[in-house]
């Protein structure tokens, strides 16, 4: 029983998830290698490195790739910036707090699909959205936000979406800042600047990896948001990583190709993945 | 045949051996303390008893029977846990009553039982309340309630006392000595507490690295200590112990009893300090402590830092020139392995 | 920390509210146009003042039978849920009661399966839906669901375990508790908070996952998730009813969110911060 039951406790949850890991794995790693379109299912031949070749040299690759890194790392850089600004804010009390916190946290619950149609009718639609209201009550030209700089658009959605995450992890690690380290520090005169980059900047550093390695992780895969507004366009402006393959399977039907570029995508992460898996696994016990 | 009978007890985590080899014989009614420095496995044989950790080897009985293998649930043993380990979620009464709703006692016994322990110790009004809403000492009695109900074969204690603030520590320790009178219950407590031990024990069983060093009872180990380790293990402050050549006038008071190369232990009270030059050996107060009812006083004699212990007030100082002399009918002597040698 | 002075105090919560109210702005706006007529909808200057009315939402039922999506995205949430933490649960017990050398490794292991992309299992697990008929069906969306979020599930209810005092267990060894009754009386009572938090956030997650629902259903197994997306190609007049639907879309995981941002949070990242 003593070696038994643990394993047979474990045992469906330990036996799903290899199979949810290594069936598609398998696969992708097979239909990289072969020429497999979905409109010919019959015809399967093998491809050798075809598929990689063309993933790689398909005009929108490069784009790709650079408009991912230039998202994960713009979404990044705001939600982590303005999400310490936020925590420190919100940190102290002040009449209100228990709502303001309540309302900052509301962007993170929505769906991706909502977000991204809100901002592309409500928000960003050049003659009717509230930006363009905004833009011409202080005289200017709306901004056609969604052709005219998509890219910049999506990163702003997305950065809408995940700034209440940032804020509250900051918002919890202050918490547990160490107030008499704070107030030693106060009677030995360090100003309130002092404090917060020797004492409060350095706590934060923690939490600010977590954000960064969550963060990059989540963001890689954005996908609704590009699907629904601009379709990756104006071009392949805002196509990145996962709307491109996206794009080569279930709008090419090109399954080779697009297995190939998943690969790709799966490498990216796991190298990610090695980091955060290090943080957490400190943390474990 | 003794009631509870420990054969070569041994355990190893891995690589670690941290019980080594104990023999112990517990008489029925007995109540044992284990006692002991940090980390010289007094919990560690508490638990082995319990059944809460495995027995790497030896041989465990109790009655008559083999529990060496036996679950702890049907040891018939019942254990306060030092952070009494209350259920959290369950009043006082169903925290006492767990164990014999698991046995199936019907609902009227358990009653009777409950409601006697709980007049026992004072929390008949407190039955209805979860252990949040119970102060520290609450709890504790809770804890001692839930074993008492069981009235189990044994009962364990793993340094039952620690968590409580000082005062009622001192109070509660009195209650659980007036506990065992009345109930007479075969017990075994661990705590590193030496004061604990000297007042609850009918023996105590002194441990270190893993092995026995002394099994007596408190005055037994207090007169008689077995070794040097035992000797300043017990009494407090510990017993003076000085090489046997440090102080010429101390080892001329032994008579020659002493080894050449071994170590005399003076206990702090058969030390007495008269100011001015005298008969002793002559030395210089260092400090005074005066708790009241006892004077610690703290000398250098020729570099040999001692203490001396009187329950007279004095009117010495720090710096005063003061003589020393032995009570030479209560002295002690080791070799230089620490053993103790015949006076 | 610092010293109360009024001028601090009245500068951080003037700071703070504007914010916030930026911050919260679309999401509002969204609320507002809810109940707004279509053309008070694109009323340029916007509208902050109009005579709401509850037509929107009674339209977008009417039009796109928006119940039918709801209860898909019920069900595949409350399925997912529940079969996520019928087997996460004792995977979750068994790791944290039974430890072995390799249960830490077991466990990172689970938990990097969940940073993989799910771009990178996209063609295989449509190829396999395809082939067994399953694509847009509601069993597709809940296994794929149940998967995506089995180790964040393994990770919460483990870590609830773990917070119990192993002393307690003790006790109730010692009392004669077997295994089961340990789990029943002891264990089941101290992790229901844990058990409770891990279904919401696997309820939110699934409710409002975008990207398997957009790729692997459409008509027939969509859900409220693909209902809005349905919404991005105009078809006249629509922001009202777009913000009615939205909105009966976010409300209750929205309202979820605000009871329960810190365990989900903790959830999400893994417990990695404090």
């Amino acid at each position: 029983m003593n070696r038994l039951l643990p394993r047979a406790l474990m045992a469906p949850a330990v036996l799903t998830l290899v199979l949810w890991m290594l069936v598609p794995l398998l696969m992708t790693i097979y239909f990289s290698f072969v020429n497999y379109n979905l409109m010919q299912p019959g015809e399967r031949t093998f491809a050798g490195l075809d598929n990689f070749h063309y993933f790689i040299t398909d005009p929108d690759f490069w784009p790709a790739v650079w408009n991912t890194l230039v998202l994960i790392g713009s979404v990044i850089l705001i939600t982590v910036v303005l999400g310490v600004g936020l925590a420190l804010l919100v940190n102290e009390p002040f009449p209100g707090r228990g709502i303001v916190r309540v309302l900052l946290i509301s962007p993170f619950f929505v769906m991706p699909t909502v977000n991204a149609l809100l901002w592309k009718h409500m928000m960003m639609n050049p003659i009717y959205g509230v930006l363009a209201d905004l833009w011409r009550a202080f005289g200017a030209e709306p901004v056609d936000w969604l052709t005219d700089v998509p890219l910049f658009s999506v990163i702003v959605m997305v950065a809408w979406q995940w700034l209440p995450f940032a804020c509250l992890i900051f918002i919890t690690s202050l918490q547990s800042l160490d107030r008499e380290q704070m107030e030693a520090a106060r009677m030995d005169g360090a100003s309130a600047v002092q404090r917060f980059g020797y004492l409060t900047l350095p706590h934060l550093g923690r939490p600010m990896a977590v954000v960064i390695m969550i963060e990059m992780i989540f963001l890689l895969s954005v996908f609704a948001e590009i699907a629904i507004t601009t379709n990756g366009g104006p071009g392949n402006e805002s196509t990145n990583l996962t709307y491109l393959i996206f794009k080569q399977s279930l709008m090419n039907f090109d399954v080779g190709v697009a297995s190939a570029g998943a690969l790709f995508a799966v490498v990216m992460a796991n190298i990610v993945a090695a980091f955060l898996i290090r943080i957490i696994g400190k943390n474990l016990d | 045949m003794a009631y509870l009978q420990l054969e070569d007890i041994k355990k190893s985590f891995g690589e670690a051996h941290i019980i080594k080899g104990v023999n112990l014989e517990i008489a029925k009614g007995e109540f044992i303390v284990f006692v002991g420095p940090s980390g010289c496995g007094k919990s560690t044989l508490l638990r082995l008893i319990a059944g809460l950790e495995p027995i790497t080897s030896g041989r465990l009985s109790l009655d008559g029977k083999d529990i060496t293998h036996t679950p702890s649930g049907k040891r018939d043993l019942a254990m306060v846990f030092q952070s009494y380990a209350l259920y959290p979620h369950m009043s006082v009464y169903d925290n006492m009553s767990f164990a014999l709703k698991l046995a199936k006692v019907p609902k009227d016994v358990i009653q009777t039982k409950v409601e006697h322990a709980a007049k026992t110790l004072n929390l008949t009004n407190y039955l209805t309340r979860t252990p949040k809403e119970l102060s520290g000492g609450q709890r504790q009695r809770v804890a001692i309630g839930r074993a008492i109900v069981r009235a189990p074969k044994v009962f364990l204690f793993d340094e039952p006392l620690s968590n409580l603030d000082a005062a009622l520590r001192g109070n509660t320790r009195v209650e659980i000595h007036k506990l065992h009178r009345a109930l007479g219950a075969t017990s075994i407590y661990v705590t590193h507490d030496q004061v604990e031990a000297m007042t609850l024990a009918d023996r105590v069983v002194v441990l270190r690295d893993g092995l026995i060093e002394q099994v007596g009872t408190p005055m037994a180990l207090y007169d008689r200590p077995a070794n040097q380790f035992v000797a300043q293990f017990i009494g407090m402050p510990s017993m003076n112990m000085v090489e046997a050549k440090a102080i010429p006038s101390f080892s001329a008071q032994t008579g020659g009893r002493l080894p050449a190369d071994g170590f005399l232990g003076v206990r702090p009270e058969a030390l007495r300090v008269h100011p001015g030059q005298g008969l002793g050996a002559p030395a210089r107060v260092e400090l005074i402590e005066a708790l009241g009812a006892d004077t610690l006083i703290h000398i250098d004699v020729g570099g040999v830092p001692l203490v001396a212990r009187q329950n007279e007030r004095t009117a010495l100082q720090a710096g005063d020139a003061v003589s020393v002399e032995l009570d030479p009918s209560v002295l002690h002597f080791f070799n230089r392995e620490g053993r103790t040698v015949a006076a | 920390m610092q010293p109360d002075n009024f001028l601090g105090v009245a500068l951080r919560t003037v700071c703070a509210w504007a914010v916030t109210l930026l911050l919260f702005f679309p999401l509002g706006w969204l609320v507002l146009t809810a109940f707004k007529t279509e053309l008070q909808a694109i009323h340029v200057p916007p509208l902050f003042v109009f005579t709401p009315t509850l037509d929107n939402f009674t339209e977008v039922q009417r039009r796109s039978d928006y119940l039918l999506f709801a209860r898909n995205s019920l069900i595949t949430s409350i399925g997912s849920t529940v079969i996520g933490l019928l087997i996460a649960a004792p995977a979750a017990y068994s790791m944290a009661f039974f430890r072995t050398k390799r249960t830490r490794d077991i466990l990172m292991w689970m938990l990097s399966t969940k940073m993989m992309p799910a771009v990178g299992a996209l063609v295989p697990i449509y190829v396999l839906a395809q082939t067994a008929g399953l694509l847009d069906t509601r069993t597709a969306l809940t296994v794929v669901f149940t998967l995506s979020n089995l180790p964040i599930m393994v990770w919460m209810l483990y870590s609830a375990y773990k917070d119990i005092p192993n002393e307690i267990l003790e006790a109730a060894r010692m009392d004669g508790a077997s295994l089961w009754t340990e789990f029943r009386h002891v264990v089941l009572p101290l992790s229901i908070g844990g058990l409770a938090s891990t279904g919401l956030l696997c309820l939110v997650l699934s409710w409002n996952e975008a990207f398997w629902a957009l790729n692997l259903s459409s008509a027939k197994a969509g859900t409220l998730a693909t209902l809005i997306a349905s919404y991005s190609s105009p078809e006249g007049l629509f922001w009202a009813k777009l913000s009615a639907a939205s909105l009966m879309a976010i409300a209750p995981i929205v309202v979820f969110g605000w009871f329960s941002q810190k365990q989900l949070v903790q959830g999400l990242t893994f417990g990695a911060v404090k």
